[in-house]
């Protein structure tokens, strides 16, 4: 049911078609039919501000896979702190000589106050472990929360009750507050004060809490969707075929919910990457060496008022995305969903 | 239908939806009885008719054979097999042979599979895989149904509600079933369509000697498609007859009623009917009356029906097999009594 990546010509065929009308070319080959999917795509494909979004978004998740690459293409890294080690780049201040945060040919955003560091990698690999990070945390809370929804809607009784009222004490939870004051204890159990938190060990455990706190919404929406579902026609047919609760789970009702799980999850993103990035800005998460889009907000708060060219990058670029995100899980529901007007 | 065992055999059929209420603690505080005790037989390639109005468990009665509700008492044997409270995997092998076409088409087909799919979805989950594969014989099928077999890769949204509730039966011929229980296929039609998908299930069941249980509360449907007709009231059989036996000498008072509420199209030709009008509603199946069931709204209620319920039996006058639950059961002359049930306007 997920569209196929938008190939290049697409959206230029049909951007001058009527928004009504479903594409000609289609409804002359008579036999041909169109599933409930591919009707969705090609009312996205149509949507001019969705496509566009889609290719933004694509763009990041593309640089993102790329970074490596890129930064061997580009012959520096992110960790090597090129000021203190080619003199003539920062001045007594510690701050780049040249103007705009030391912006010139070889450093294309410039090099950090300090330690001198590249801008431009350290931003390429912040976006790639902020989207890790993201998109892990909102798979994960996905298909937990279409398991949990799914099951608790679909067995009902004592297992919905039970779901039902974990669900009301994690929304209930402050997520933020939980994670500032809990985070070290949490660490602390793994790791001792005096040795270094491994970054991995960093990552997997922000992947975890995100994804403990978040399966909560996504698991009420679907099993919503579920109590309306399982008392529709088509699932007691299953049943008098004689079909299994797994087979009436996945292969009648799933089908029917990937759009409200596919127009949560790319909503989810977007949330995601900020709260990383939040939860690095506030010292919680990944830490300076680590490149990361919050770790980059963080340094580049402390220098604003000299010079704006560090907040800059990565707040522009993290706004590009977020926003290009959003409307793109906008544009998805329309397409899923064409009752919904804006 | 004496001689060997009938293909289903329903005895004492009961079904009680428990009433939940109560504060801070849940408890069943009632039931409603929406199925009370049925009684009655189908004998292989016949087809029963179940009407009547509104809530009187014709619907219950449907998923309870096809166990997709769990009867509370009673006794449900197919082919001698009880499978009153037969586990999923029991069933198995029975699920092939009783299907169910439903009521509502736009319902009772996944939007997101195709046609082919849906069809075919019986046959995986049976594993059955006839000569030729399971797209040919959906392909059949499609055909036999009256439906393009190119619609196999269609979705239901592009059909109409006829061709659905075609599909419909299409999917419950897959298994090639012995029986097939009809909830109300056709009321969710238009007229012009019902009367095609009724003489295509009519086709069916003289071809393929599929019986049926033919859930209605159209008596003409059921008079044009059932060989026997039960009427029920309240989550009971009040009479079961043979069609014309029903239609021609109708014993109980309600069975009166109903074929008196039928529109006649023969004007002129026939002197005009008494239109029995039964006054209120049917009572609350959570406390049903005591005694007959009807007797609220009977015309001849006496003290005996509220404390004595009528058993389903054989009254003076039936032919074998006309079974009535009435201790005043009608005659070819009893008139209603005026006052209470007359039409005003057919009496002026």
């Amino acid at each position: 049911m997920t569209p196929p990546t938008p190939s290049p010509a697409a959206p230029l065929e049909v951007t001058d078609e009527d928004s009504v009308t479903p594409a000609k070319p289609s409804a002359l080959k008579g036999n041909e039919s169109r599933s409930p999917g591919r009707l969705a795509w090609s009312r996205f494909k149509r949507d001019r501000a969705g496509v566009i979004s889609g290719y933004v978004v694509l763009f990041f998740f593309v640089v993102a896979i790329c970074a490596p690459l890129i930064s061997k293409l580009y012959g520096k890294d992110p960790y090597t702190t090129y000021g203190i080690n080619i003199p003539g780049l920062l001045n007594e201040f510690n701050f780049p000589v040249k103007p705009n945060g030391g912006i010139s040919s070889e450093f294309w955003f410039g090099i950090e106050p300090q330690l001198g560091r590249d801008v431009f990698t350290f931003l390429l690999y912040g976006i790639r472990n902020s989207l890790l990070i993201a998109t892990a945390a909102t798979l994960l809370t996905t298909l937990f929360g279409v398991v949990i929804g799914i099951t608790a809607g679909y067995l009902g009784g004592k297992t919905d009750y039970l779901v039902g009222r974990v669900i009301d004490i994690l929304l209930a939870f402050p997520q933020t507050l939980f994670f500032i004051a809990f985070w070290p204890v949490v660490l602390a159990i793994f790791v001792s004060p005096e040795e270094n938190t491994p970054v991995w060990l960093t990552v997997t455990s922000l992947i975890i809490v995100m994804t403990v706190f978040g399966w909560a919404s996504i698991a009420r929406l679907l099993r919503g969707e579920v109590l309306a579902l399982r008392e529709r026609e088509f699932v007691e047919a299953a049943k008098v075929t004689g079909a299994s609760p797994a087979r009436i789970i996945f292969k009648e009702l799933l089908p029917n919910l990937w759009t409200p799980i596919l127009i949560q999850s790319t909503l989810l993103l977007p949330i995601y990457v900020t709260a990383e990035a939040g939860l690095a800005f506030l010292g919680v998460g990944l830490q300076d060496p680590t490149p990361d889009w919050g770790v980059m907000l963080q340094f580049g708060a402390k220098y604003y008022q000299d010079d704006i060219t560090f907040m800059l990058f990565p707040g522009l670029s993290m706004v590009i995305f977020v926003v290009a995100f959003n409307l793109l899980g906008d544009s998805v529901r329309d397409a899923l969903d064409p009752k919904t007007k804006r | 239908m004496s001689s060997t065992t009938p293909l289903l055999d329903v005895a004492g059929l009961t079904k009680h939806f428990p009433v939940k209420g109560g504060f801070p603690i849940r408890r069943t505080i009632g039931a409603v009885q929406a199925v009370d005790g049925l009684d009655f037989q189908v004998a292989e390639g016949e087809s029963l008719g179940l009407v009547g109005e509104s809530g009187c468990g014709k619907s219950t009665t449907g998923r309870l054979i096809t166990r997709l509700l769990e009867p509370t008492a009673g006794k449900i044997s197919y082919r001698g097999q009880d499978i009153t409270h037969a586990g999923r995997k029991d069933l198995a092998p029975i699920r092939s042979e009783i299907q169910m076409i439903f009521q509502d088409p736009y319902a009772s087909l996944n939007p997101r599979q195709t046609v082919g799919k849906i069809i075919s979805g019986p046959m995986e989950i049976n594993n059955i895989k006839p000569e030729g594969g399971r797209e040919k014989r959906v392909r059949e099928l499609l055909e036999i149904v009256g439906l393009n077999p190119e619609h196999y890769n269609r979705f239901p949204h592009e059909f109409s509600g006829g061709q659905r509730q075609r599909i419909g039966v299409a999917r419950a011929l897959a298994l090639e079933p012995k029986l097939i229980v009809a909830d109300e296929p056709v009321s969710a039609l238009d007229v012009s369509i019902q009367a095609q998908v009724v003489n295509l299930l009519q086709q069916l069941q003289r071809d393929l000697g599929i019986a049926f249980v033919f859930i209605a509360h159209d008596l003409a449907v059921v008079r044009h498609f059932s060989q026997r007709v039960a009427v029920m009231y309240l989550g009971k059989i009040v009479e079961i007859a043979d069609r014309d036996d029903l239609y021609g000498n109708p014993r109980h008072p309600y069975t009166r009623a109903l074929l008196s509420a039928v529109p006649e199209a023969t004007a002129d030709e026939t002197p005009a009917r008494e239109r029995i009008r039964l006054v209120g509603d049917v009572p609350s199946p959570i406390s049903p009356p005591s005694g007959c069931r009807f007797r609220t709204r009977c015309w001849k209620a006496t003290d005996k029906c509220a404390s004595e319920a009528p058993p389903l039996v054989q009254v003076e006058g039936n032919k074998p097999g006309h079974l009535t639950a009435c201790h005043y059961p009608e005659t070819a002359d009893t008139v209603p009594s005026p006052h209470l049930t007359k039409d005003p306007e057919a009496a002026a």
